[in-house]
């Protein structure tokens, strides 16, 4: 994994490379030369399945964290492709064309955090939530209670009880 | 065998396409029809609906549609401590929750820097390969069914059903056993368990014999299932095929050879692959693992520790901080690479958790792809060999 490591920093801007153990390794790359950094580990490194696409929102630094996980098959290792976008101008190149799968990831990814994807195929489609017009639930300041108290009400005859008020009273009721 | 049944004509030739590749579909011609197959329906295990365009009974152009059944697990996670994901963990594949239980723990341990006992590691082992045949005993039977042969799944049901007596015994639950956790397992084996799991192996071999003969080697099966629903072996990567449905083709993608974990490198036993990727191969596979599993849970058996630490030092769970830090664990499961890839950010509650079901990619891009000029009949047959559990597709 060193070597290749050492050949693709001469060619692309990677920074925090980390061999997480003797099978996987992480490495971020620049948002722009992050397409082609794929396009090279397919093609040239053999990394040619791709497990997940996923993103990771980092709230606090205005971020996402989009995670590429590729596989090399001949030498088995997994690497971990991290890309940082700016969290108010989501937006990432569309991978559909290296591998098929990516349309799902990718439209799921704008249903659920609101990144675009420009050209994938049925990214604005949606996938799972049907007829959601409000803020993409999988973000950091998606607020979940608050979401299910404005949306269902609660059922009569149910009451709350403060637990720990609760036990006491039944265990000790003298008290 | 192929030649003897390739009665077929090349299907994928009609209607003729555009320079796009696709068909142009009319609906005012009156030609076509739309209708759905699903939710509810005899291919899959859980809900799940495809759109599809037909033809008379061809079908013309499909679209997966997903979320009868989205319960929010990853979201639910990051709003809950480590240890209280454990029951939703199991919940994202029913029919196998351990490898869930197994990918989450492992990744867990992996951040913390925890190393698990031996003991640990080979009744985790054991579970895992418990869960397999569990599951496949399973879907022979769904298998079977989606062709009309409604006997098979009752008996593969009733063998299912005498592993998950072995998983009672040992977990104390049926379907979610909770029984692998962060450090290690949570008990050792009963006593006699050794003897009765011999001995309900050995009725699975028999009652295997009886489904090779009404099954495999039916004529009616084999008519429906070779040379139907090719996969490529060029797709592989192209649409992240892994597990059986990738061996068949030639591939031999088995995370247990590729990246071996827990007791899986002392274990003696060879990846099984096929040339083509039909639905009858990837069933005859299917089956050869499944009596693959019966060998490894031999194996495991004989070479266990008899005692011993199960579970290595955790801190409190309840306030077990997690170090900074994201990894991807993974681990082959009945249909697939499946893994958990973990994000922590160093505080009591998980940052991120995704999770990799082979479903994703097997049940949307790929069936989509594979249904085009399948029969109407023969939909449910097809969905059934790429096996699929749609709570995978929508965490």
């Amino acid at each position: 994994m060193k070597e290749i490591i050492n050949k693709i920093e001469k060619l692309y801007p990677i920074s925090d490379f980390k061999q997480q153990n003797d099978k996987t390794a992480l490495l971020t790359v620049e948002q722009d030369k992050a397409v082609d950094l794929l396009i090279y580990m397919q093609k040239f490194e053999g990394f040619k399945h791709l497990a997940i696409l996923t993103a990771v929102d980092w709230i606090e630094n205005n971020q996402f964290q989009l995670s590429y996980i590729i596989n090399n098959p001949e030498l088995k290792m997994d690497l971990i492709l991290r890309v940082f976008i700016d969290r108010e101008k989501a937006e990432m190149t569309s991978i559909h064309n290296l591998w098929e799968q990516a349309a799902t990831y990718q439209r799921e990814l704008k249903e659920m955090f609101g990144i675009n994807f420009p050209n994938s195929p049925r990214v604005d489609k949606p996938f799972i939530l049907e007829g959601w017009d409000g803020l993409p639930p999988y973000r950091r300041d998606f607020d979940t209670k608050k979401y299910s108290e404005d949306t269902y009400f609660p059922r009569e005859g149910r009451t709350k009880n403060n637990p720990v008020e609760y036990m006491k009273q039944k265990l000790y009721p003298d008290e | 065998m192929s030649k003897l049944f390739n009665i077929k004509e090349d299907r994928s030739l009609f209607p003729e396409k555009n320079e796009h590749g696709k068909i142009d579909i009319d609906l005012s011609s009156h030609k076509y029809l739309k209708m759905w197959h699903g939710p509810q329906h005899p291919g899959i295990t859980g809900n799940m609906s495809l759109e599809i365009t037909l033809l008379g009974d061809e079908v013309m152009d499909c679209e997966t549609h997903v979320g009868y059944l989205h319960r929010g697990f990853e979201k639910l996670m990051e709003r809950r401590k480590y240890i209280q994901c454990f029951p939703i963990v199991c919940r994202v594949s029913v029919p196998e929750p351990d490898f869930n239980e197994y990918c989450f723990a492992a990744a867990m341990e992996e951040l913390a820097g925890i190393e698990i006992p031996e003991t640990a590691k080979w009744l985790r082992t054991l579970v895992l390969e418990m869960a397999r045949l569990a599951s496949y005993l399973m879907w022979i039977g769904g298998q079977a069914g989606a062709f009309g042969q409604g006997i098979i799944g009752q008996w593969t049901n009733y063998l299912r059903d005498s592993m998950l007596d072995r998983f009672e015994e040992l977990t104390g639950g049926r379907v979610y056993h909770m029984y692998i956790i962060p450090g290690g397992v949570r008990g050792l084996l009963p006593a006699g368990f050794k003897q009765r799991m011999e001995e309900n192996l050995k009725f699975i071999e028999q009652m295997m014999q009886d489904v090779d003969k009404v099954m495999f080697n039916n004529a009616v099966f084999k008519k429906r299932s070779v040379d139907m629903g090719i996969i490529e072996k060029d797709w592989i990567y192209k649409f992240g095929i892994t597990g059986p449905n990738a061996r068949a083709a030639g591939i031999p993608l088995d995370v247990r050879k590729d990246n071996p974990y827990l007791a899986y490198p002392e274990l003696d036993f060879e990846t099984i692959t096929a040339s083509h990727s039909d639905i009858y191969n990837r069933a005859d596979l299917r089956r050869k693992d499944l009596l693959l599993s019966i060998d490894l849970i031999r194996q495991i058996m004989a070479k266990m520790p008899d005692g011993g630490e199960i579970r290595a030092e955790t801190p409190n769970v309840l306030h077990w901080k997690v170090p900074k830090g994201e990894t991807y664990s993974k681990a082959e499961c009945t249909r697939g690479e499946y893994g958990y890839y973990m994000v922590a950010d160093g505080t009591e509650y998980p940052r991120r958790i995704n999770v990799r079901g082979p479903s994703y990619t097997h049940a949307v891009s790929l069936l989509e792809k594979m249904i085009i000029n399948c029969n109407l009949a023969d939909i449910a047959g097809l969905m059934v060999s790429l096996h699929t559990y749609p709570p995978e597709i929508e965490r």
